[in-house]
């Protein structure tokens, strides 16, 4: 049997089990939709590359000391820690602004601060705080496709895979959820504008 | 149908965006390079080159 026909989940085993060439197809299969996913939150091309980097690094290490759960599905899981680790690039770079060289130095391009002021990030983290808790109180249906959708930026297609329901089940689950997360916003009276 | 072909199209320009060969490089041979090794109920990591 062709190597690369084996599911997400076969080549996981066979990996675990010694096959180092399965992770060879995991992350060629992989890839572009880790790095594209990371890309867009970065916007950098050597970050991403980083991030990308560690993202795998932490796969192999889970799976060789064999802490891997086979519960949930292999690129799900994937997409989490590299969503994980943006976000840890995010904190480590607003503590530390990174110097870009372009050719023609100026010093304003490290000096100025495009980003927003202290008590608009405070507000903006309190918003996505409040999402989140909100987000738990869904069913666990609705709340695995929205967290897959927004968290994970994955297509409805993919989720329609990792979750095993179809793609309409998989929107309307999404449908749901946001109705849901509205009518709680207006139950609460929570604002959600900064 | 329709609604479900609409959303499943790929929009994403970044997703042509690949990793340098030389970071799955470097992905495959640490992956090689790294042995487990559990010593009484701790899990030892060690690099074989």
């Amino acid at each position: 049997m062709n190597i690369k026909s084996l599911s997400d989940a076969q080549l996981v085993s066979n990996y675990i089990l010694g096959e180092e060439v399965a992770l060879s197809v995991l992350i060629n299969r992989h890839q572009a939709r880790l790095y594209g996913f990371i890309f867009s939150k970065i916007q950098d091309r050597d970050a991403t590359e980083d991030v990308f980097q560690d993202t795998f690094i932490k796969v192999i290490r889970t799976l060789k000391r064999g802490n891997y759960n086979e519960q949930g599905k292999f690129l799900p899981w994937v997409m989490r820690i590299a969503h994980n680790l943006v976000i840890d690039y995010f904190r480590k770079n607003n503590r530390m602004p990174k110097f870009k060289n372009k050719g023609d130095f100026d010093i304003f391009s490290v000096l100025s601060d495009e980003s927003p002021n202290a008590e608009n990030k405070i507000v903006e983290n309190q918003i996505a705080d409040h999402v989140r808790i909100l987000l738990e109180e869904l069913p666990e249906d609705q709340k695995t496709v929205i967290k897959m959708r927004i968290y994970q930026d994955m297509s409805f297609k993919e989720i329609s895979e990792n979750t095993g329901v179809s793609i309409n089940t998989a929107l309307g689950r999404m449908r749901y959820g946001l109705i849901n997360l509205r009518k709680m916003i207006d139950k609460h009276n929570i604002s959600l504008i900064n | 149908m329709r609604m479900a072909q609409l959303y499943s199209e790929n929009t994403s320009n970044h997703e042509r965006l690949k990793p340098r060969k030389k970071t799955i490089r470097f992905l495959l041979d640490y992956s090689k390079a790294l042995k487990i090794m559990p010593v009484q109920s701790i899990l030892f990591e060690t690099f074989i080159n």
